[in-house]
């Protein structure tokens, strides 16, 4: 049951998307999303839109996949286009009970949900196409300027790829020691909140004291074979930008530029 | 001088109650000297809390000793500066094979060790490749560890101590979380690295069944070294590792009620078709003296 959450979305197809250096798709998805908040007309929204269309299109993912993102900020979306809608002062279309929907309203309303939607579909663009392990070596990589200001970058990316590693196996374990559980009548699915949150505690308990014990074998198993931080250490698949890459970023400034020049245009 | 020599190691810990009292002293290893030669298969056998696992931890200096010294390639493991050069000399695999596993990907995991000693990326790859295949893993170096089995995961914790190029490699009861199946695997392995790689190899096991091919036998008891020689010599004495709560192999042991009951049986029969043979001489009356 618990085994079946998969973590990270990555969809493993070949594409020249998912071969992107992740540096760029993670300096892409910022830059994208930056950009949608500069847009004042509808203008800037098309051309993001036909921009992220065709980086679905060229990364083979299924359109699915993208809308999947979505459900999860269902509930976020519909608030926040309830609010702008009816709470926004301007010139009345209508009036229901005691709300009423200004044109201003309507118009920030549809402008909120474009702009989620596509924050959201671009984010899940770069999950999709990166696998957990690339995005936090583009991590380490990138951030690797903030080590002048003794900011631990590669201690910080190997946790990261460690506690992506181990999640499955405590998973699994989680699972075992429930069915232990259960198999000795304890009980995880019947009562109210609180009933259930403190039937959660001798499963937690267990499950910390393995976990603790896997990271005293882990940091030992670690530093058998010569492990002693980020000092001297040499990459077995060393993050190169390659042609593709230097053509991607001037894609992406290109989009920048054109979608902001274009997104501010007044038309009064 | 050997590979890797102990000179009257004692290594003590102190055992604590629960309100942290000191309650006595044990010592884990108690007065051991061994020199391990270059290029041999040592089995280290003993029951559980026989101070096996912590000698084992002494040859890579995980722990260091309380009382004597242990060189490894002439390198006294009390010397800090060559801590690194010591666990480059003598890899180490552990028990558990999830926890021993840093990768996301198999040959991600086999490159970590190269990685950290700073070789360069084309010659990783060259590493990589070279002891996945010494293991029979090389076809699942793109998978994910979590998908493969025990033995095979513990053949991929194998190889990358392997890729590290060691002089000799330390295996902490590999195959006790491990089915017949995976026994069975990754004991070829380790017996593929000694003879054709030439690595010397210290298997730590309470499986008897694992030190047939040994070079050399060491029992330790309570700490100390209780019995060292041959796998036949160690086997002859059925008793003894009675005493020792050790159990010998069923053929070895059927070999040895059959002797006492006044059949004609060499001593320290190993295998089933060695016993076979034996017994086929014995029936024929081709055997004329008891060895």
């Amino acid at each position: 049951m618990l085994r079946d959450i998969t973590l990270g979305q990555y969809y493993q197809t070949d594409s020249i998307m998912h071969k992107m250096d992740p540096r760029v798709k993670l300096g892409g998805t910022l830059l994208f999303i930056i950009s949608l908040f500069f847009f004042k007309n509808f203008l800037g929204y098309i051309i993001a839109a036909l921009f992220l269309g065709t980086a679905i299109k060229l990364s083979r993912v299924p359109f699915k996949f993208m809308v999947r993102g979505m459900k999860a900020i269902m509930v976020l979306l519909m608030i926040t286009v309830l609010f702008n809608l009816f709470l926004t002062p301007g010139t009345p279309i209508f009036t229901v009970w005691k709300l009423t929907v200004t044109f201003e309203g309507a118009r920030m309303a549809a402008g909120m949900a474009v702009r989620l939607s596509l924050l959201v579909i671009g984010s899940s663009l770069m999950t999709l196409t990166t696998t957990p392990n690339n995005l936090t070596d583009g991590m380490e990589k990138m951030l690797r300027p903030l080590r002048i200001f003794k900011v631990p970058v590669h201690e910080v990316a190997m946790m990261m790829s460690i506690a992506l590693r181990f999640i499955p196996i405590l998973l699994e374990e989680t699972d075992k020691i429930m069915k232990a559980q259960i198999a000795r009548g304890a009980d995880f699915e019947s009562g109210n909140i609180i009933r259930r949150a403190k039937a959660l505690v001798p499963l937690l308990v267990p499950l910390f004291i393995s976990a603790f014990r896997r990271a005293n074998d882990l940091a030992m198993a670690m530093e058998a074979r010569c492990y002693r931080g980020g000092e001297g250490r040499t990459k077995m698949k060393p993050l190169i930008y390659a042609r593709r890459d230097y053509i991607a970023y001037i894609c992406i400034l290109m989009y920048l530029a054109v979608s902001i020049f274009v997104g501010r245009l007044s038309f009064s | 001088m050997g590979i890797i020599r102990t000179k009257d190691v004692v290594f003590e810990y102190i055992r604590r109650d629960e309100e942290g009292n000191v309650e006595g002293i044990v010592k884990a290893v108690d007065n051991v000297s061994i020199n391990i030669k270059q290029g041999d298969f040592i089995a280290v056998l003993g029951h559980n809390g026989s101070g096996k696992s912590t000698l084992a931890k002494h040859m890579n200096a995980i722990l260091n000793p309380t009382e004597g010294t242990v060189w490894v390639d002439g390198m006294d493991t009390k010397d800090e500066k060559e801590v690194w050069n010591i666990r480059q000399t003598t890899g180490m695999v552990f028990q558990n094979p999830d926890n021993q596993i840093i990768g996301q990907v198999v040959e991600e995991d086999v490159g970590f060790g190269p990685e950290n000693m700073g070789v360069l990326t084309k010659e990783i790859w060259e590493r990589v490749e070279e002891s996945l295949r010494a293991v029979g893993m090389y076809e699942f170096r793109k998978h994910s560890p979590n998908k493969l089995s025990g033995g095979q995961k513990q053949r991929v914790s194998i190889a990358g101590v392997l890729a590290m190029h060691p002089k000799c490699i330390v295996l902490d009861e590999p195959t006790a979380m491990l089915d017949p199946n995976g026994r069975k695997e990754v004991i070829r392995a380790i017996r593929g690295l000694n003879q054709v790689e030439g690595v010397t190899v210290i298997l730590i096991t309470h499986y008897m069944e694992e030190i047939i091919h040994a070079d050399k036998v060491f029992v330790m008891d309570q700490g100390k070294i209780a019995m060292e020689g041959t796998p036949k010599e160690i086997f002859s004495r059925v008793e003894e590792l009675k005493s020792l709560r050790l159990d010998v192999p069923q053929v070895t042991l059927l070999a040895y009620e059959l002797q006492k009951k006044g059949i004609s049986l060499p001593n320290g029969i190993l295998t089933i078709e060695e016993f076979v043979e034996q017994l086929r001489l014995t029936m024929t009356g081709r055997r004329t003296t008891v060895e």
